[in-house]
Parts: C-alpha cells; structure tokens; sequence
C-alpha cells in the first residue's frame, strides 16, 4: 500500500486560503487503509477545517466526499457531476490520487491535504513500515524475502555493514538491521551460500533511468 | 618518494606497516594538513585521510591527499559511497591517480543522518564490495563499470575496512572474504580494544586462508580519557570496548590518563604484532597526531623503512 500521513493543518488552511467553495476529496484505497484520507479522516478533515474558518469569521463551504480510488479514472469521473460547485478541491490522495484528479480537471486547482510516504506494510494498530522501493527489479528471491534496498539504511546488496550490533542498525536501535534478517531468513532455509557471491552493482535505470516510468500492456489495451 | 605506494613496498617486503590517520580541517587552510604532515613524516610509511567522517562537511580528502603527496608522505584516500555515485567515483579514482595518490581505502561512510547534514540525499549507488570491485577492474582490466575501455588505467593499491567487532561474528568472515575476493589488497580494521573478539575473528580469517590473499593492519586508536572510552562505547556504533579497559583508564589521575591510553594502545600493538596473519598497525589517533611518534616509538617500531 501507498502510505500517507495528513498535513498540518495550519498548512492546509494556508493552501486552501484564496477559496470559497472547496470539496474535500477522500480516496477508499491505500490512504484509508493507513488511515490518513478514507471516508473517516476526510470527514474529520473538513469538521476541523469548517470549525477553524468559522471561528475566523471566514465565509467559506467546505463538502466532502470519498471515492474508492482517486488513482483511477474511471472513479474520478464521478466528480464530474458535481466539480462546477467547487473553485478547489482538496485531495486527500496519495500523490498519484492528486495528480489523476488534477489531470482530469485541468481548470480546478487541486490541493494536496497529505504527505504521501511510502510503500509498506501495516504492522499493527496504527504502525506502518516501509518495505518497498519500487525499484522495477525485485531482489527478493535471493534475499529471502527481506529487502536490503528499503530496509537497510545503506542501501547495501553486500552487507551488513560495520555498524549493525545486536541484531539492530547503527542510524536508529530501534530499527532491525535488514541484513541481520536476510542472513537468520537464509540459514533457517539452508541457503546462506547465496550470500557469498558478491551482487553486482544495482541497475538504477529500471527505477530512474528516464523521467517517470510507465507500464504498457498491450494484451489489456484491446 | 618513487612512484609506487610506499605502504605496497613495505608490506610486499614483509615489514611490520604503520599508518595512521589525518583528519582534514573544517575549512580550506592547507597549512592545517601540512602541519599534520610534518608530525608524522617519517614516523608512518602512509597516511589515510578521512573522507567527510562521521558524515561532517570538511576539505575533500583527494585535495588533502594531494597536499600530503606534495609533502612527501604516501597518502592513503579514503572514499566513502555515500556522497557520489559511481560516475563521480570513478572519476575520483583517475583523478587520484593522476595526482600521483597510490593507495585507496574504499568504505560505505558513515550514515549521513549522523553528522551536521541530516537532510543531505544519502547516495549508496554501490556499496563498499562494489566499489573496490570497480577500482579493481579499473586498475587490473583497464575498464569501467559497464565494460568501456580507459585510455590508461590508474595505479592504485586497493583497501576496505573490517569490523570484527560487529554482528553477526561469522558473518564478518565471509564479508572479508568477499572484500577479498572483490579485490582488497589491504584491510584496516576497526579500533581493537578487545584483543580476545579481534583474534576469534582473526583465527576464523587464518583457517579460511584470507589472511594469505591480503594484509591485515589492526586498528587501534589511543584513549585520551575514560570519557572518550564510554563516549566510544555507547555512541559510536560497532565499537567494542571491555570494561577493564575503562576501569584501567578510570584507575589513573587525570594528568595521567593521556600516558596511559598510549601505554594500552602500545600493548596492543605489541600484541597485535605477535599475531600471524596481522601485518601492520592502522593508527588513528582522533586529532591527537602528536601522539603518534610516541606510539610508534614505543613500541619498536622505528625508524621505518626507506626505499631508494
């Protein structure tokens, strides 16, 4: 899942400032999941931003609404119906939510109500780690199931590093180091001679390599 | 000073090395590292120079290293891969060597949340192993990551770093087997205060056969105060101090602390020197260069030696 967390929100009312009819936008997907802009905080959202404006006397309506994603077109349509009421909307998407709606309405502006974070996991009540890079070339297979890219704070693919000490990283005690976790995964399945080949250096133009990636399925096209 | 890496000829020849360590100022006076050269010359065969440590702004050591060389001492370049990516590294590489610096320390740098900018983008393109592997194929095949042939390969003795005294033990091992194999020529390692963990990993090194395929230096670095020892201890990761070596530093007034962290320092050298498969001692006296010609003196390890 795409991980958020929601902006101050002295920020958001600084953004949200030169207007008068603003729709705050939920989005169902990944942001509810980590509760950061489900239907819930989207309403809690505009609760706080409609209680601030009154108490400054500012002459300001604030709607809500929550589609299940704002990543995908074919949800985002659904504000066409109601878009003419609004001169703002304010999304609480992810980054790929925001830029999706404001590429669908090019005349409305569109203001992130988020600080999108990350890909990862939810590990319990209101805990969330990153575990994923998106780096287009998963390494997964050969370190069992651990992610030394995202997870080890050096990015090693030949650590672990001098600074890892009881099972932890040098940059914070609490945080595992990752390649004290891909070593004890290897030896349980007897294969921890896969470390001792050394990993070439990683191939950083499948993540980066020219501007913005893009996925073309032609097979799902027709 | 002839054109080859002074620390190369003396461990070839079988020396016990010494080098030890040269800090680069915060800021652009080179007199600062001049003055430093003067202190040691003579009492080391090279001298490393860090780069950026712990992760703080200070003169780049390629440019330190190169006002070492003008002074006569054979500098040892340390390059971390946390700032610059490989092109940057690379070119660094053929810029060292054409500057006439014949010794690199390849290192993964100290993370960069560590020192004064926490905002900086850590790079980490390569990590350590890949990048003393590049430097090899540099040198050895004349080829840069990628396989593009160089006009003329640089001249460089290649090193890395160890920790023995980080986790897990057996791991260690085969981490500097792989440095090795990358193609290390030589090994500093981190400061040893704990002689009993440094030779469980030694002996491990010794029965793999690794400590035939490079040099190993030791590290040591002479306490100034039980403070710097606790302050080492607790914050400095992947640092192994015993207790009795606090104790011992604890034991004395305070004028006389200094005196002995030189006198544990020289007995671990002394120890250090009776090891098989330890061939020199790394240095690194944390801006106490002084200190130095003591250590080196005391333990026997003067005059070093001169190649025509």
């Amino acid at each position: 899942m795409i991980t958020a967390e929601q902006k101050p929100i002295d920020e958001i009312r600084e953004m949200i400032a030169p207007y008068k009819k603003i729709l705050a936008l939920g989005c169902g997907s990944c942001v509810a999941e980590c509760a950061s802009g489900g239907e819930k905080e989207t309403g809690m959202l505009a609760s706080a931003l409609r209680m601030a404006a009154k108490m400054n006397g500012e002459d300001v309506r604030i709607s809500e609404m929550t589609i299940d994603r704002q990543c995908v077109n074919e949800f985002v349509i659904q504000l066409d119906d109601v878009i003419d009421q609004y001169d703002a909307i304010l999304s609480l998407g992810c980054g790929a939510g925001v830029q999706a709606v404001a590429d669908m309405f090019p005349e409305v502006p569109v203001i992130p109500a988020l600080n999108t974070e990350f890909m990862g996991e939810t590990k319990g009540q209101g805990l969330w780690v990153e575990s994923c890079l998106g780096c287009g070339d998963c390494m997964l297979y050969d370190f069992a199931g651990v992610c030394p890219l995202a997870r080890c704070s050096k990015h090693l693919l030949n650590g672990p590093c001098g600074g890892s000490v009881d099972g932890k990283c040098e940059v914070n005690p609490e945080v595992p180091c990752a390649w004290q976790l891909i070593i004890d995964r290897l030896s349980k399945f007897g294969a921890l001679d896969r470390l001792e080949k050394i990993y070439p250096p990683k191939d950083w133009s499948k993540k980066q390599g020219a501007g913005p990636r893009k996925i073309v399925r032609e097979d799902q096209q027709r | 000073m002839n054109d080859n890496s002074q620390l190369k000829s003396v461990l070839e020849k079988g020396d016990f090395a010494v080098t030890a360590e040269c800090g680069p100022p915060k800021g652009a006076d080179p007199g600062v590292v001049l003055k430093k050269a003067e202190i040691l010359k003579g009492k080391v065969d090279a001298l490393n120079v860090t780069d950026n440590q712990t992760a703080i702004v200070r003169m780049s050591s390629l440019a330190a290293c190169s006002l070492l060389k003008t002074a006569g001492l054979d500098p040892v370049l340390q390059m971390v891969v946390r700032d610059r990516n490989r092109i940057a590294l690379q070119s660094d590489i053929l810029g060292a060597s054409a500057l006439g610096i014949r010794n690199v320390l390849c290192l993964s740098g100290d993370h960069q949340i560590f020192g004064n900018q926490p905002q900086a983008l850590g790079v980490f393109d390569l990590d350590s192993i890949q990048f003393v592997q590049a430097v090899k194929a540099m040198r050895d095949e004349g080829v840069i990551l990628g396989g593009e042939t160089l006009t003329s390969p640089p001249n460089l003795f290649i090193g890395a770093a160890a920790n023995p005294f980080a986790d897990p033990l057996e791991f260690r091992v085969v981490r500097l087997a792989k440095k090795i194999e990358a193609g290390a020529g030589f090994i500093q390692t981190q400061c040893i205060y704990n002689l009993d963990r440094f030779e469980t990993w030694l002996n491990m090194a010794v029965d793999k056969g690794l400590t035939e395929k490079t040099f190993i230096l030791g590290g040591v670095t002479p306490l100034k105060s039980p403070g710097m020892a606790k302050y080492m201890k607790n914050r400095v990761s992947g640092m192994d101090i015993p207790d009795d070596i606090i104790k011992r530093m604890e034991g004395v007034p305070k004028d006389k602390q200094r005196e002995e962290g030189i006198r544990i320092c020289v007995e671990t050298i002394l120890r250090l020197k009776e090891m098989p498969g330890v061939k020199g001692v790394h240095i690194m006296a944390i801006e106490w260069e002084d200190a130095v010609g003591e250590i080196v003196e005391k333990a026997g390890l003067l005059p070093r030696p001169v190649f025509s």
